[in-house]
């Protein structure tokens, strides 16, 4: 069983090789002439206004937190909605069931935004 | 699947519903914070209801939901056993969210869904609900272990366990995945049946180790203890009782279901790695444990040392076994609940009255709580007239009779290495003078102390009720495992 993984192995010290080979080689063969524009972090030359390391409002963080909570609420219900369909063909009465467990789980993340509403979290001052 | 299955999880139901409520009371209305530990108990109350009501029909076991929840005796031993701690946890929090500076209400929300993820996870059959039930469990523990959030040990308590917590979820899920792919089937009577005709399967094996591995985690046993001192020192103490009873008493559930139903047949034998991990926690969390002056942090290191006496009953695989671990895990639930209770009883701001120093004198102030303060310590310990006792012998002899003498010697040396810990705190009560004199019991600390002095001395003198249900309780799960 374990042998029929060698493959992915050597696949695996191939891509490490080339990589490594390729930074190597360049290392040694290029020639290097640096001076403070090429090593900016943007060549193009545009001057940096600032450091880019400073502390960012949490509100942000925030924001991003909330999107990905309803986000995923929709992504969920695509598949649910994908099975409903199949589910509403039979008559033993699930359909009604999983329409059920899709309102329990609105409810739940309704329950949730009321909360983070009613707390501000949307408000922007 | 049908809306009569739905009875089964009702008092799951009952907690989310109360929970969700709990979290919007403050925003649509009433601020007032000392109505919220109210509320909160008659949620608890409802819920106890609800789970007599499952157990009264929970004779025989009934799946529900397919095959993902379980009504067993099991289930239901643990999940009084919750109630009952989340409700003397409740009553120890009202001191602290009393003087307004941190929100009641979400707190009990919090602990509402804490239970409703230990519910979950002790009567889940299938690896996916008992995850689920252990994730609302965690994320729950994570915000509360923050809870102090303007205190920088408790803000970096609540990181540390959220970074270390996700990483250990990650691994017992990359644990579950293989077991389904070495399986295919995530249902433990359908796994159990997998491993009894796959010997030393490769991706078997390995799932299982990190399964194991996010397990331990969870219950806090060497060499997956890192996190422990630090979280239970900086929490607030409430939540430190919480995540070091709570928590851990719902981990070992799953733990012991899973071995116990899930992987019992499990070949090559995999009891020398959790005894391994049984011996290093009971060694590491009692010798470290020796050092502490902050009596959190020593609790936290002998709360290591606990989860690895309890350990000695899921390797036994035996009906004793299996046995000792659900007289332990309640005989530990009322003794540590009641050692946190007199440390809150000291507390006087948020961390100050957790030195060993500021229990000197407590007998003179304090006659009784002194006293209660040694019967809990003597639980712990494990010595006669106190339920610790009955637990230890259960453990130990399932130990010895699973063939791990060694262990037992072990468990037997360190329980009195443990001693010598816990009678510092006794020698400072009753032989040094002190400023402990200041003592203001609030009346819910003093209920919940003598609540625990008296369960602790009753289950010790008069055990054979416990030992009988304990018997009861796993009757199904060891039917299961024999067969």
């Amino acid at each position: 069983m374990t042998e029929s993984f060698v493959p992915v192995l050597i696949l695996i010290l191939f891509g490490i090789a080339l990589g490594a080979g390729m930074l190597i080689v360049n290392w040694y063969v290029g020639t290097h002439r640096r001076n403070p524009s090429k090593l900016a972090p943007y060549e193009g030359g545009v001057p940096l206004l600032d450091t880019n390391r400073k502390r960012i409002n949490v509100r942000f963080y925030q924001i991003a937190m909330l999107f990905i909570i309803f986000d995923i609420e929709a992504a969920f219900i695509y598949p649910w909605a994908v099975i409903y369909r199949d589910a509403t063909m039979t008559s033993s009465g699930i359909a009604l069931f999983a329409l059920g467990e899709m309102f329990v789980f609105v409810t739940l993340l309704a329950v949730g935004y009321i909360y983070v509403w009613k707390k501000k979290a949307f408000d922007w001052n | 699947m049908t809306w009569a299955d739905l009875l089964f999880l009702l008092p799951e139901i009952v907690l989310s519903i109360g929970g969700c409520l709990l979290l919007l009371a403050p925003v649509i209305g009433g601020r007032n914070n000392g109505v919220a530990a109210k509320w909160s108990m008659l949620l608890l109350l409802v819920a106890t209801a609800a789970a007599i009501y499952v157990a009264a029909g929970a004779g025989i076991p009934s799946l529900a939901l397919g095959t993902l929840f379980v009504a067993d005796p099991f289930a239901v031993f643990f999940k009084l056993l919750f109630v009952v701690v989340i409700a003397m946890i409740t009553l120890l929090s009202a001191e602290f969210l009393e003087d307004g500076r941190y929100s009641a209400w979400e707190y009990y929300s919090l602990m509402a869904f804490a239970l409703c993820g230990m519910m979950f996870m002790a009567s889940g059959t299938h690896l996916i609900s008992i995850y689920v039930g252990l994730e609302l469990l965690s994320l729950a523990s994570y915000i509360l272990a923050g809870y102090y959030k303007n205190e920088t040990r408790s803000t970096e308590a609540a990181m540390k366990y959220f970074v270390l917590g996700a990483t250990s979820s990650g691994i017992l899920l990359y644990g579950m995945s293989l077991i389904y792919g070495a399986c295919g089937s995530l249902h433990l009577e359908a796994i159990s049946q997998a491993v009894a005709t796959m010997a030393g399967n490769q991706a078997l094996i390995i799932g299982v180790m990190l399964l194991g591995a996010g397990l331990c985690f969870k219950v806090a046993a060497v060499p997956f203890h890192v996190w422990t001192p630090d979280v239970y020192t900086g929490a607030p103490t409430p939540v430190t009782a919480f995540l070091s009873t709570a928590s851990k008493v719902a981990a070992f559930a799953i733990f012991a279901r899973i071995f116990y139903m899930g992987l019992h047949s499990l070949e090559p034998d995999w009891n020398s790695i959790i005894a391994t991990v049984a011996a290093l926690s009971m060694i590491v969390g009692n010798l470290a444990a020796v050092t502490q002056t902050n009596v959190k942090r020593m609790l936290a290191y002998s709360s290591i040392a606990h989860a690895g006496y309890a350990l000695l009953g899921v390797l036994a695989m035996s009906e004793i076994g299996l046995q000792g671990v659900l007289i332990y895990m309640l005989v530990y639930a009322f003794a540590n609940i009641g050692t946190w209770a007199m440390v809150m009883l000291l507390r006087r701001r948020e961390y100050a009255g957790e030195n060993v120093d500021d229990f000197d004198g407590l007998h003179k102030s304090a006659p009784l709580y002194a006293f209660a303060m040694v019967v809990f310590l003597l639980s712990l310990g494990g010595i006669p007239p106190t339920a610790g006792f009955i637990g230890k012998y259960y453990l130990f002899a399932a130990a010895i009779s699973a063939g791990y003498a060694w262990l037992a010697v072990i468990a037997v040396l360190m329980s009195a290495v443990s001693m010598f810990y816990y009678f510092r705190l006794v020698v400072a009560m009753y032989l040094k003078d002190g400023a402990a004199a200041d003592v203001i019991p609030s009346r819910q600390v003093r209920f919940i102390v003598i609540v625990c002095l008296i369960a602790t001395l009753t289950l010790g003198i008069l055990p054979e009720r416990m030992i009988r249900g304990a018997a009861r309780s796993i009757a199904p799960i060891v039917n299961l495992a024999s067969r």
